[in-house]
């Protein structure tokens, strides 16, 4: 809200300046986004009449004024402004006036001048020109009533300043000069002064009757007829100005006056056309798919949730948010029906919104507008009405539902509370006179403190702690006292079997990966590319098309991490990221944390060192188990050969743990690299958090003093035979005193069978207690060699 | 006997000259071995006389001694020599670089974020996490945020298409904070409770200063008789922590819901240290944070009993920590994984 410095210092003038108005506005909550001056930096520009105008005689475009107001005379004024006539008043910048400074920061001045050969002496303005304004269509015209030669600067009252505040929502009591007023005086200890307010007596008899068929939603309406208006008038200069100050337009007397009592008082008003309406006012509901045409023109169909003013015939208004078109004040309209009236903010709230709008009306009806304020107001604009449009009043119409009026509320506050709460004991005294200025009733002093009475006002007052929060803002935050934290130190047991997400992503660094943080919703055909099967969650208000799924893998976001640093001459990539996947279990929807990694071009960083050669699956393999080493007993991991439609078919596994498939590994399929147009193979990884972040704790074990044996042993398997089964059942056939066994060679190739491969062996025996006998170990190699034989038709080389 | 003088000269001079290991084991086999010419002088003391005798083999073996010496010492030069040459053509260019993979590096905000998480582990606080597709309950109900609140204005929420989600006609948003968590974990565990709770979070907005995804981090504490003067002193510190410096830390007045009183916290400009600069918008101060005490219905939306404890509650943008710690000054860099960007951390 933009509030002028000048009009909230009519209300109330503390001894402070713009600046540290600012600051007290920002602390106390009333957060001061920005100020403006009301105008640019110019002297020397007066109020100048056009008297006379003709055509230049050699352009088109330009016309010769005779412009009074200079103190010693009549001066000629060349203007190229379409709107320039005789009688009007206008901006008048004089020879010698200095006019804002360009973006130089050198003031313009203004020299007399020859315009295509007719002497000009000075300039008449727009409002751009004097940055009063954005517009920038014409010269300024100025309402008749200003003095002619008057200083602009002066009779506008122009050294004034534009404060904008960011009230948050619970401080709808501070939309209006009034409220901000109200905070001001508090904080500074100043009497507020209010407007004299009187009730209009009234002249006609005339009323229109209202009728509230929707209680609860419109508890108070204040209704008013003011016949024989006359709507040529325009508003006055100063509250043209007040208006042009907080960003309105002045648009017609009836516009002008509700839209001044919306920003002084806070109460948003509506004009109708007493003409056009139809035997009575009806607040009621809208009925569904009722149709009504705004102010704006929007032809809108209503819901049944929206609170309608309606005539006998049809909705006229959406209540509380916009006037409709049919029944709007014209030109024409001779007499006019008033409305200033309360409804309940959960009626407003959120409306509309489901209509594309935000009016100053809904803004404040949505926020809590003062419902005690509804007869002041309209007195208040009706009074304004009548000194410049006339007219003929008729009695107020009060139309209250009892029942659904807001309860008068009061609040406890415990001295003890304020200790508790606040840290410190403040004063009795003090706490009585912040919260009375703020306009709280005292009801009851008690021993443990006291009970206050809520004013109509304050929609955000209802609990004790709501007093804390008044107490605290008004003595100032950072007058209050700071402590540090006291707690119990009682040492707590420490999880050595838990691994921090924190170990992990060292490990991936360690081997060079490099971690992204992707968007969590990603493109749903990108998604479909990796995970066709799935139907991921979607959005429904997505930021943009390429946004607009949950993902249920990392790998988009990693590949399209890659695609983005190929483009920019990187050639060898390693990314990892961690994060939530979003996926459909049996039991439901899973948000699993994951770790994910992609490795893409050369094995080595280029260097002088590096072996040539681009990354295989055997060292996206490596660096995936030396996370999974990270658990410690890496025996639980197992990889088997399988399906994932965004891998390679060929090249991919599932990570097992105990068993239970808890990750993937594996090329991308060449298709999906094909179609994502990268050049060489991608290689990934993802595997669920759970599944590393769990270690076991070591558990020593007795070190044997004897000797150990090592046998190896070259066999001869089918090709598509995974070594690990050899392995498995090698482990199985050579004993209890087998205590490592490794695969340290594959070959497959030049002198074997083509169809075989050669798998070596290396067998470590060795015993706890004692030296084993040679023959002992080549009963076990014997047994080994016996069982492969059976099982995979092995052959020893 | 006559010529040991002779003898040993010229020893001493084949010695001397000689280019070789074997040159130099030619001289002393030649002199000294069994059959060596100074050692045959040996044999001639039966010659002499019982009394001259000693004083000859004294000299013979003396000579001996002299040529041995002279060997040994030219033998370790040679040797020296040999090492000194075979260092010599294995030196290497040491100043290239080592073999095996670079290191990778942390991603900022997680860097920033594990940063966070260490000052406040220190001091005994756990770390939590929560889902981030949240149903309206945890995201805003049990925050004091009911449906229709102008607050829920100032959120820009996603939401979730319930088909997919376990209650089809629920209301399911992505988490526009990470104050859910707050109330889940009051409703598993009971007072005192210390807690900071990092993580992803989403808004719908997206322009030069705001991503549609971000981080928060948010802390709880709850406990009998914590109050306002605790919540200011446990975020300055935090913040002069973080910053490892002692900024001056000011408390604004705001609104959340969930806590009352509530307060926006400011720092000192970090880059012009107040006196105003394009970072802080010539206002010398930037905004970090909200925080405030946790609001009663907040309290009993999670089982906690407002009477007996009191809590507060803080959160800030860990993307903006970021930022201002290490001098990044476009957020958008943070998600769009440019490696040029990425190795800087």
């Amino acid at each position: 809200m933009k509030v002028s410095e000048s009009w909230l210092r009519e209300w109330v003038n503390p001894d402070i300046n713009t600046a540290d108005l600012m600051e007290q506005l920002t602390m106390a909550g009333l957060e001061v986004d920005g100020v403006e001056a009301a105008a640019g930096e110019f002297s020397g520009v007066l109020v100048g009449e056009i008297v006379s105008i003709e055509q230049h005689p050699d352009a088109d475009k330009l016309r010769v004024c005779q412009v009074a107001g200079h103190p010693e005379g009549m001066r000629q004024v060349v203007c190229g402004a379409p709107n320039a006539r005789a009688g009007i008043k206008i901006p008048f910048a004089t020879v010698g006036s200095l006019l804002p400074p360009d973006e130089n920061g050198k003031p313009f001045k203004i020299k007399k001048a020859k315009l295509r050969g007719v002497e000009s002496h000075g300039m008449l303005c727009a409002q751009n020109e004097l940055q009063v304004g954005e517009d920038s269509d014409g010269i300024w015209e100025l309402p008749a009533s200003v003095e002619t030669g008057a200083d602009l600067r002066e009779v506008l009252n122009l050294d004034d300043k534009l404060i904008e505040i960011d009230l948050t929502p619970n401080r709808g009591d501070c939309l209006s000069i009034k409220g901000v007023a109200r905070d001001v005086g508090v904080l500074n200890r100043v009497a507020v002064s209010e407007p004299q307010i009187d009730a209009v007596a009234a002249i006609s008899g005339e009323t229109f009757p209202v009728t509230i068929t929707a209680g609860k939603q419109c508890p108070r309406y204040v209704g008013r007829v003011i016949k024989g208006v006359n709507l040529n008038q325009t508003s006055p200069l100063w509250m043209q100005e007040k208006l042009r100050r907080a960003g309105n337009r002045s648009i017609s007397p009836v516009v002008d006056v509700t839209n001044f009592v919306l920003l002084e008082l806070g109460q948003p008003m509506h004009a109708f056309d007493l003409g056009t309406l139809k035997q009575g006012i009806n607040v009621r509901m809208a009925e569904q798919g009722e149709e009504l045409t705004l102010l704006d023109g929007q032809e809108v169909k209503l819901n049944a949730d929206t609170l309608v003013i309606a005539d006998a015939e049809r909705a006229i208004a959406m209540a509380g948010i916009m006037g409709g078109e049919a029944t709007a004040v014209s030109d024409t309209t001779q007499d006019i029906f008033l409305e200033s009236a309360f409804f309940d903010p959960i009626a407003i709230a959120g409306r509309a919104r489901n209509y594309g709008l935000h009016t100053d009306s809904s803004h404040r009806y949505e926020r809590g507008v003062d419902y005690q304020l509804q007869e002041q107001a309209i007195e208040r604009a009706t009074e304004l009405l009548m000194s410049i449009v006339g007219g003929e009043p008729g009695p107020l119409v009060l139309v209250e539902s009892a029942d659904h009026m807001p309860a008068e509320r009061s609040v406890t506050l415990r001295r003890e509370r304020i200790l508790r709460g606040l840290g410190f004991a403040m004063d009795d005294a003090e706490v009585v006179d912040i919260l009375t200025r703020l306009g709280l009733g005292l009801l009851n002093t008690r021993e443990t403190g006291w009970e206050f009475s809520v004013p109509s006002y304050r929609f955000d007052i209802s609990i004790e702690e709501d007093l804390l929060e008044e107490l605290a803002r008004v003595y100032g935050y950072n007058n209050l006292p700071t402590t540090s934290l006291v707690a119990d130190l009682a040492l707590l047991p420490r999880e050595e079997a838990k691994i921090g997400l924190p170990v992990v992503r060292r490990q991936l660094i360690a081997r060079g990966y490099q971690e992204a943080i992707a968007y969590s919703f990603v493109e749903p055909k990108l998604l479909a590319l990796f995970d066709p099967s799935a139907t991921p969650v979607k959005l429904l208000n997505p930021i943009s098309a390429d946004m607009a799924v949950m993902r249920t893998t990392l790998w988009p976001g990693l590949v399209t991490a890659l695609q983005y640093n190929l483009n920019r001459q990187q050639s060898r990539v390693r990314l990892f990221e961690t994060g939530q996947r979003f996926v459909r279990r049996a039991s439901g929807l899973a948000q699993e944390p994951v770790v994910a990694g992609l490795i893409y071009g050369e094995r080595g960083a280029e260097a002088w060192s590096s072996e040539p050669g681009k990354v295989d699956f055997y060292d996206i393999k490596g660096d995936l188990e030396s996370v999974l080493n990270l658990v410690g007993d890496d025996s639980v991991f197992t990889f088997e050969k399988a399906e994932n439609d965004a891998l390679h078919p060929g090249q991919s596994a599932a990570v097992l743990k105990n068993g239970e498939v808890v990750g993937y590994v594996g090329a991308l399929h060449p298709q999906i690299q094909q179609e994502l147009g990268i050049a060489q193979p991608v290689y990934l990884f993802e595997v669920n958090q759970a599944s590393v972040l769990l270690a076991s704790i070591p558990a020593f074990q007795e070190l044997s003093k004897f000797p150990e044996v090592r046998r190896d042993l070259a066999l001869l398997i089918d090709r598509e035979i995974p070594a690990q089964n050899l392995v498995n059942t090698a482990r199985n056939g050579a004993g209890e005193h087998l205590v490592d066994l490794k695969v340290f060679d594959v070959y497959q190739g030049e002198g074997i069978d083509p169809h075989r491969k050669s798998v070596a062996l290396g067998l470590t025996f060795q015993h706890p207690s004692r030296t084993l006998t040679e023959d002992e170990i080549n009963a076990s190699v014997d047994t080994v060699v016996k069982q492969l034989e059976t099982e995979f038709n092995a052959t020893q080389r | 006997m006559d010529n040991l003088a002779a003898l040993t000269e010229e020893a001493l001079k084949l010695v001397a000259e000689a280019q070789d290991m074997a040159a130099l084991d030619h001289v002393r086999v030649e002199y000294l071995g069994k059959k060596g010419q100074i050692t045959a002088l040996l044999k001639t003391l039966g010659k002499l006389s019982a009394e001259e005798r000693p004083a000859a083999g004294a000299e013979i073996n003396k000579a001996k001694q002299q040529v041995q010496e002279q060997i040994t010492v030219a033998k370790d030069g040679f040797e020296k020599a040999a090492i000194d040459e075979k260092l010599a053509s294995e030196t290497i260019d040491v100043t290239l670089s080592g073999r095996g993979q670079t290191n990778g590096g942390l991603h900022p905000v997680t860097r920033t974020l594990q940063r966070i998480e260490d000052i406040f582990a220190a001091a005994g606080y756990d770390v939590e996490e929560g889902p981030e597709i949240e149903d309206d309950f945890h995201n805003f109900e049990a925050l004091n945020i009911p449906a229709h609140h102008p607050a829920r204005a100032m959120h820009d929420t996603f939401y979730v298409d319930p088909a997919q989600l376990d209650d089809p006609d629920g209301t399911y948003v992505l988490r526009t904070h990470t104050s859910g968590v707050q109330v889940r974990t009051m409703e598993n565990k009971e007072p005192p409770i210390r807690i900071i709770c990092p993580g992803r979070v989403y808004r719908c907005d997206s322009d030069l200063t705001h991503t549609p995804m971000f981080h928060q981090v948010e802390g709880l504490v709850v406990d009998k008789d914590i109050s306002f003067a605790d919540l200011k002193g446990t975020v300055s510190q935090f913040l002069k922590a973080f910053f490892e410096k002692d900024v001056e830390v000011r408390f604004r007045p705001s609104y959340f819901p969930f806590t009352e009183p509530s307060a926006e916290m400011d720092i000192q400009c970090t880059n012009c240290g107040g006196e105003g600069c394009r970072v802080c918008s010539n206002t010398g101060w930037l905004e970090v944070g909200g925080c405030g005490m946790v609001h009663p219905n907040v309290f009993k939306a999670s089982g906690v009993d407002p009477e007996v404890y009191t809590g507060f509650a803080f959160g800030m943008g860990a993307d903006r920590l970021a930022m201002l710690r290490y001098g990044v000054n476009d957020l958008r860099l943070f998600f769009e994984s440019d490696l040029k960007f990425l190795r800087q951390f």
